[in-house]
């Protein structure tokens, strides 16, 4: 019985999660919002979609393997999610050299320029999102109508989203009796009928997806649910105080980038915190921050900056907000 | 609902293969090496020369201070040599190496099987007996029992707690001994709560051995003041401070012992050894072990004396299979990797693992954390390995300390879940060593 062994520490046993897996499975729970989106804005979204994919793994690629001369790693799925999460961010009939130039900030600076994946204290996407909503606010704010524009790319019949409608609306005076006969049904609206960025537009898409997540435990519920309940209650107070100046809480729920942002973007790993109690602070100041840009801003829409604010607080949420050791409550009572 | 420890915890494949495999009893090796420090404290002191005749139960070596373990032969034969020998660690440690010659008991060991109910003994001599007969923690910790026994001054304690949750993977042997030695237990138990004047004791076993709970249940009527309870099948539910939070909703301060909120764990195997000593005279010779893996013929459990080499368990269980990458020796959770079957079976054996080549090699790690918090959430004690982790990679060991490395069992469950296959636990130990280290050099 001479034979070499391994010997190593333990465990000697692993779940056998990857990083790849879990990418892989937030690429499956994007599936189905995608496949809504192809329903309503066909052309324009596939070819908004392969575009920016496409660019975020070759920038990753050439970066890692030029710049930074390290082995690449796009197979870990990391660049497609951000390839992914970046198209579902833009309007379907963008233009395709500012779908790259999204990618490259997105991976470059985003991502690359902190270390690559791990490092980043910026959602990548959301940084590339920001960065051409500020740099080509009319190219990103030129949301072609569902369905109608389907065959469309460049060209497509273009429309303001619902939350645009509201603000505008309520900016010359008028109640939302008024305005609320020029938006989408709240069916409509859960069935994603709206302008507005290609993957953020149908919540029974995306809540298909959430569960997906959750089933394959590759995030946990507090997230979302700390976010959503945020908006629910902000809006709902004040709908409750003046339902002619302020919209229901419903439909904020619905529109805009909120259950997009919601389950997909506050919720990647790098830049969200590593415990409930850290993640219902991180929920609560996105949901806050959110209704405030809606309400009062300059905006119509703010979870992006929403995200990427409190994003900033991670560092600090992980640094301060510690969770419940076990044995420490009885040390300080005996 | 079952009962079960509120944070954290993982539940890998249980493996059990050997889960329905009565108890045999080894052969006689010809030769066993009993190290004389197989528990926790001061090693023993060697009361035998070389070329003593022995025989089995006989006092080799003798426990050195009030935290140590007597060690008796667990054969009898001809002491052949004193030399320091390849343990299980993979390091030289002294050990008493016997010849086997025939298998001679000591006088006054009742072998036969009887169940003898009555405790006769008093408190303080049923002490006494257990010290005597080197019994040490057998789930794996090898602490030595009467120390935990002797309760402190000003201190009380209500509630027994038997530890028969056996939450690692692969291991059966505690799951046998609880369907074929129940009387046993429950006499061992009984002695326990005399020794401890507790008036409950509370039996956890997890979930995944049903016979067992049912077995237990129903024995357990025809004693006063023993309950069982099946527990959730997660892991580590058998660890101390779990279980005890599992079944009692006490939490063991960070630092303390259980004695501190009024109750003492003992492993099943631990108690019927304290029978077989108090009720049979037999001092801890000989113990139940485990030997399994995907690739052995016949995985087992048998009764072996301390000292056998490993090689002899896995000859039983059909030999070494073509394909081993590793052997373990305890659960894969928390065992130890051995570099040489030929390490002999001590009072910490609870079972030994063959794994193929393909399962012995960790994953690749990946080159950073993401930061998934997944390793926080799997964290039984509420630590963050992951940001332990960092901490000892920059060496910044005076941060660890108020982020209580010190409270960390390793029990690995944070590496267990780790995406990246990042060696979290490597450098949480790292970081541990080092942070008792400055806390000893503090003191001094």
């Amino acid at each position: 019985m001479n034979k070499l062994l391994v010997v190593s520490p333990s465990p000697h046993t692993h779940s056998g999660e990857s990083t790849s897996r879990l990418m892989f499975n937030v690429v499956l729970a994007l599936v189905p919002a995608f496949a809504v989106t192809l329903f309503y804005f066909g052309m324009g979204a596939l070819v908004v979609t392969l575009i920016s994919i496409t660019s975020c793994l070759l920038f990753e690629y050439l970066i890692q393997k030029f710049l930074l001369k390290v082995k690449p790693t796009i197979s870990d799925g990391s660049a497609l999610v951000t390839g992914l999460i970046l198209a579902f961010n833009l309007p379907s009939n963008l233009p395709w050299w500012i779908v790259v130039i999204g990618a490259i900030i997105a991976i470059g600076v985003g991502k690359m320029s902190f270390g690559g994946l791990g490092n980043n204290p910026f959602n990548p996407a959301l940084v590339g999102r920001v960065f051409l909503l500020i740099s080509f606010p009319v190219h990103m704010t030129s949301w072609p109508l569902p369905i109608e524009s389907r065959m469309s790319y460049i060209n497509a019949v273009t429309g303001a989203t619902p939350l645009a409608i509201v603000k505008e609306g309520l900016g010359k005076g008028d109640t939302m009796s008024v305005i609320s006969e020029q938006i989408p049904s709240h069916m409509q609206l859960f069935m994603g009928t709206m302008g507005g960025s290609l993957g953020e537009i149908a919540a029974f898409a995306l809540i298909i997806g959430f569960v997906w997540l959750l089933v394959t435990k590759v995030i946990t519920w507090h997230i979302p649910v700390s976010i959503f309940t945020t908006i629910v209650a902000f809006t709902g107070i004040l709908w409750l105080i003046n339902p002619q100046t302020n919209a229901d809480p419903l439909f904020h729920l619905l529109t805009g980038g909120v259950m997009l942002g919601a389950i997909f973007m506050a919720t990647d790993y790098v830049t969200s915190p590593m415990h409930p109690k850290g993640m219902w602070i991180f929920g609560v100041g996105i949901g806050l921050i959110t209704v405030i840009i809606r309400v009062w801003g300059a905006y119509p829409e703010g979870i992006s900056f929403a995200i990427l604010i409190m994003n900033a607080f991670v560092p600090l949420i992980n640094r301060y907000v510690k969770p419940k050791r076990f044995g420490e409550e009885v040390k300080k009572n005996g | 609902m079952l009962k079960t420890f509120p944070k954290g915890g993982v539940h890998p494949a249980e493996n059990k293969l050997s889960a329905s495999r009565p108890i045999e009893v080894l052969p006689l090796p010809e030769q066993v090496s009993i190290p004389i420090a197989q528990h926790i404290g001061a090693p023993a002191t060697p009361v035998v020369a070389k070329g003593d005749s022995v025989r089995v139960g006989q006092l080799i070596a003798k426990s050195n201070g009030f935290v140590s373990a007597n060690i008796h032969s667990s054969v009898s034969g001809v002491v052949e040599s004193l030399d320091p020998i390849l343990d299980s660690t993979g390091y030289k440690k002294p050990a008493i190496t016997i010849k086997v010659e025939g298998d001679e008991w000591m006088e006054g060991i009742d072998r036969t099987a009887d169940v003898k109910k009555e405790i006769s003994l008093s408190s303080e001599e049923l002490i006494v007996k257990i010290n005597e007969a080197g019994i040490v923690g057998l789930g794996g910790a090898t602490f030595p029992s009467h120390v935990k026994l002797a309760v402190p001054k000003g201190k009380k304690v209500d509630v027994l707690i038997i530890n028969g949750v056996e939450c690692e993977p692969y291991l059966t042997s505690d799951h046998r001994l609880m369907l074929e030695k129940a009387d046993e237990l429950m006499v061992g138990i009984m002695v326990l709560k005399k020794v401890l004047g507790a008036e409950r004791a509370l039996i956890g076993i997890e979930n995944n051995k049903r016979d067992a709970i049912a077995h237990l249940k129903n024995v357990s009527t025809g004693y006063p003041g023993i309950e069982v309870y099946p527990l959730r099948v997660k892991y580590p539910q058998g660890g101390e401070k779990q279980l005890i939070k599992a079944l009692i909703k006490r939490e063991v301060p960070s630092g303390g012992l259980p004695i501190d909120v009024g109750t003492v764990v003992h492993n099943v195997g631990t108690t019927l050894a304290v029978y077989e000593a108090v009720q049979k005279g037999k001092p801890l010779v000989e113990r139940i072990v485990t030997i399994t893996g995907k690739g052995v013929k016949n995985p087992g459990n048998y009764l072996v004396r301390i000292g056998t080499p490993i090689s002899k368990l896995i000859e039983a269980a059909g030999g070494l299979p073509e394909d081993v990458g590793k052997v373990v020796n305890g659960g894969p959770m928390m065992g130890k990797a051995i570099n040489s079957v030929e390490a002999p079976v001590t009072k910490g054996t609870s079972g030994v693992i063959l794994f193929p080549s393909k399962e012995s090699l960790r994953g690749e790690a990946q080159p950073s954390c993401i930061r998934c918090g997944k390793c926080v959430s799997a964290c039984p004690m509420g630590l963050e390995p992951y940001l332990l982790n960092q901490l000892a990679q920059r060496r910044l060991y005076d941060r660890m300390e108020p982020e209580r490395v010190v409270d960390c069992m390793e029990c690995g469950s944070c590496s267990f879940v780790c995406p990246a296959n990042l060696p979290l636990l490597d450098y949480i130990r790292l970081g541990k060593t080092e942070v008792f280290a400055m806390i000893r050099a503090r003191k001094s």
